[in-house]
């Protein structure tokens, strides 16, 4: 006996397991990041003076990255959609590209990092709290950006064996992975003007 | 059928196993381990109270010189108390162990949705409860800046507070993984006919439950994320200029909040509250239907009552703040909320009640310890409402009356309702009978010394008697009148803490018993006790997947043969 609906819609539902429980997840992690956005609306509006992004940040290579992160979420859907029309190849030639999107995202994540920590006197998170709640929020979504890589990257490879044995599970498994990269993209697009620009 | 039909070794069925029924086991034994362990703290406190700077017995040579328990260490007992109740304790029994075994169960599924997930969010729990533990042997002992860790104390805290904050990350990814498993199961793997007006109201509960923990849990890990940069990295997000510590000047940046963390904890926290109690309205509301012999009063009533009411307990956070200095604008919202927040509880609390009239009710274990809650919760949730209202509040804000008033909604409630699901379900879930004779014992003298613990309590903080005083008030004006009491109360804890050994009894010799072979051994009419054996199969549950034609509580309906109508017995 198998649990119902692990690959099929439930029809009152219209969703399968996973997605819906990805949702749920995604649900949660808004509440994450929404404390953290809360506690960081909270700081600046207790202090008189509270720095802009820009006499400490980067805002060119930052949004650099954000094209990257926003390229990295079509080549996503791009990779569902390939596996939907049944072309293998193209989906690990648009995960490919995700990937390297992602690893391009992390590089220049780590020059930005470095700039700061090389900066003299150095910016560190404890310099004040604008640069705390930078490095926490940042930091937060960079761990998020490294666990999408490893499941995008474990679909890449090993995983992709599914797609012999169960196309439309390992289909719906992208869609989920989809799902949650989206989602990443979204935070930041958020934390780019409120960190950055605001 | 999948029932194990392939050899299974020790460890793979009963350690790394992932059916919902052993991990629901799992769940339950470690978290009743740590509930007596987290009551044995308590016990060791309450001797420091009853008897300040005297040499404490039996564990004495485990605390500091000479068998005293030092100030410092009070500290640490009290906040990991709390702590290990409601984290390691009462919420994994409550969702973890009940949620696990039964909600798949009553809804007609083979397992939850997601078993390896299961399995993982159980092991999340137990190391997370692990670390938990090792605070205490860090240098400077355990967490003690309270459960509720405010800061700056918190942040200028010995190591311990550090391991809290790791466990407490781990605890939450842990509730997160079992609220998304508990929210897939209900929603998608309902058998066919049960539709959601005719879910057991323990469904109902687990189901709102996993909705706060989903939503509410999320915001405390922030802040514990937050804490730990203040704490490892540096920070400032919690610490305010200028602070002043032993004479000294804090060289941290500053400007940041004391408050900010306030409002992230009760975030979560006050939702907490309702994680709490509402599995165990679920488990009271499907003993009293049994047991009353006919249905649940106002089924419908309270399916929304308790919806509002999870709905509600997002917006009366900032009641545990009204000393905060917050402006009376804001206080008056939380202040409206708070008194309509209590309607849904007297709702559900009316409903329970009036099941009782008219029913030809059998005093069992289970039940006994169901009516025990009814009042008890009732006592609890009456002495909040004062606590909601700014003008009392300042009075009675950190005194005993707090202390008393959430140890009656928990204690004497959730536990009490958690006692009746081990009872009530024990059957199943081992296919043997406890002692009837043990069991009321058990019941009737925890009742007793339950309310011998916390009703003085009330006349201590009413007097005006702080919380976290590790002399119990010997030195404090206000207590000099009530401080009598800290002796009936360590008396009655103590006690409490031997009436649980009829429990323990019970439990061990009902263990080794020998089976009834009844599959439905209260007459039920839910289908974990019609339509599966007791214990249910391995791996599968069913030997045939039941349908449902009708609604959770049919008993004694007029026409039939018997006093009650199963779930899954066609119209």
């Amino acid at each position: 006996m198998d649990i119902p609906y692990t690959v099929k819609n439930r029809p009152d539902t219209g969703l399968y397991n996973g997605k819906l429980g990805v949702w749920l997840f995604l649900a949660s992690e808004v509440m994450l990041f929404g404390g953290l956005f809360s506690a960081y609306i909270f700081l600046r509006t207790g202090v008189d003076d509270w720095p802009t992004g820009t006499e400490y940040l980067d805002v060119p290579l930052a949004t650099l990255n954000t094209l990257f992160l926003i390229s990295s979420s079509v080549t996503m859907v791009m990779s569902w959609a390939s596996l939907k029309l049944n072309d293998f190849k193209k989906y690990k030639l648009y995960t490919l590209i995700t990937l390297l999107f992602a690893f391009g995202f992390l590089v220049i994540k780590y020059f930005e990092y470095s700039a700061k920590f090389a900066h003299n006197p150095p910016y560190l998170p404890s310099t004040n709290n604008f640069l705390g709640i930078y490095f926490t929020m940042t930091g937060l979504h960079v761990l998020h950006i490294i666990g999408g890589i490893l499941v995008i990257g474990y679909f890449y490879g090993p995983g992709s064996k599914m797609w012999n044995s169960d196309p439309e599970r390992f289909t719906n498994r992208i869609e989920i992975v989809g799902l949650y990269w989206h989602f990443v993209d979204l935070v930041w697009i958020f934390l780019f003007p409120v960190l950055y620009l605001l | 059928m999948s029932t194990d039909q392939y050899k299974q070794s020790f460890w793979t069925k009963y350690i790394w196993s992932t059916d919902h029924k052993i991990i629901g086991i799992q769940y339950g034994i470690t978290s009743l381990v740590w509930l007596l362990f987290g009551f044995g703290l308590m016990m060791i406190m309450r001797y420091q109270l009853a008897y300040p700077d005297t040499p404490v017995p039996i564990v004495g040579a485990l605390l500091g010189e000479g068998g005293l328990l030092p100030p410092e260490m009070y500290n640490s007992l009290g906040a990991m108390h709390g702590t290990i109740m409601i984290f390691l304790g009462v919420v994994p029994l409550a969702f973890g162990a009940f949620g696990n075994y039964f909600v798949p169960l009553q809804i007609g599924a083979i397992d939850m949705a997601f078993p390896k997930l299961n399995a993982a969010s159980y092991w999340t729990y137990f190391a997370g409860s692990v670390i938990m533990a090792t605070g205490f042997f860090v240098p400077g002992g355990a967490a003690n800046s309270g459960w509720t860790s405010y800061p700056p104390l918190s942040e200028i805290a010995t190591m311990g507070q550090t391991v809290w904050l790791i466990g407490m990350v781990m605890l939450i990814t842990s509730s997160l993984l079992g609220s998304v498993n508990i929210l897939v199961t209900v929603i998608q793997l309902r058998t066919d006919g049960l539709t959601w007006m005719r879910l057991p109201i323990f469904v109902w509960t687990q189901f709102i439950t996993a909705f706060l923990l989903l939503l509410a849990f999320p915001p405390l890990e922030a802040a514990g994320v937050l804490q730990l940069m203040d704490r490892v990295v540096g920070t400032s997000f919690f610490m305010p200029s200028g602070l002043v510590v032993t004479g000294e000047v804090m060289t941290n940046a500053g400007g940041g909040s004391p408050l900010l963390w306030q409002h992230l904890f009760w975030f979560l926290a006050h939702p907490e509250v309702y994680v709490l109690i509402l599995p165990a309205f679920g488990i009271v509301a499907e003993i009293i239907a049994n047991n009353t012999r006919k249905p649940l009063a106002g089924y419908k009533a309270l399916v929304y009552a308790m919806v509002f009411l999870a709905f509600m307990s997002f917006i009366v956070w900032a009641h545990h703040m009204y000393i905060t200095g917050m402006g009376t604008s804001i206080g008056a919202f939380f202040q409206t909320t708070t008194m309509i927040i209590s309607i849904p509880s007297v709702v559900i609390l009316t409903a329970l009640l009036l099941s009782l009239w008219g029913g030809s009710i059998r005093f069992n274990t289970p039940m006994l310890f169901a009516l025990g809650f009814i009042p008890m919760f009732g006592i609890g949730g009456l002495t909040g409402l004062p606590l909601g209202l700014a003008a009392a509040d300042i009075h009675l804000h950190d005194t005993y009356y707090v202390i008393g008033h959430f140890h009656y909604v928990v204690a004497p409630g959730t536990i009490f309702a958690l006692f009746a699901g081990i009872y009530y379900w024990f059957p199943k879930i081992t296919g043997k009978r406890t002692n009837e004779l043990l069991g009321k014992l058990h019941f009737f003298f925890s009742l007793i010394f339950m309310n011998g613990v916390f009703m003085p309590m009330f006349i201590q903080g009413l007097a005006g008697v702080s919380r976290r005083l590790a002399d119990g008030g010997q030195t404090y004006a206000h207590a000099a009148d009530v401080i009598y009491l800290n002796e009936v109360m360590s008396y009655s804890a103590w006690l409490l803490g031997l009436a649980q050994i009829f429990f323990i009894i019970n439990m061990v010799i009902s263990l080794f018993g020998k089976k009834t072979g009844e599959k439905n051994p209260w007459d039920a009419t839910t289908l974990e006790w019609t339509d599966t054996t007791s214990p249910p199969l391995g791996h599968g549950n069913f030997e045939i997947v039941p349908k449902v034609y009708r609604g959770p509580y049919e008993y004694s309906v007029p026409g039939e043969k018997q006093d009650f109508t199963p779930q899954s017995k066609k119209v």
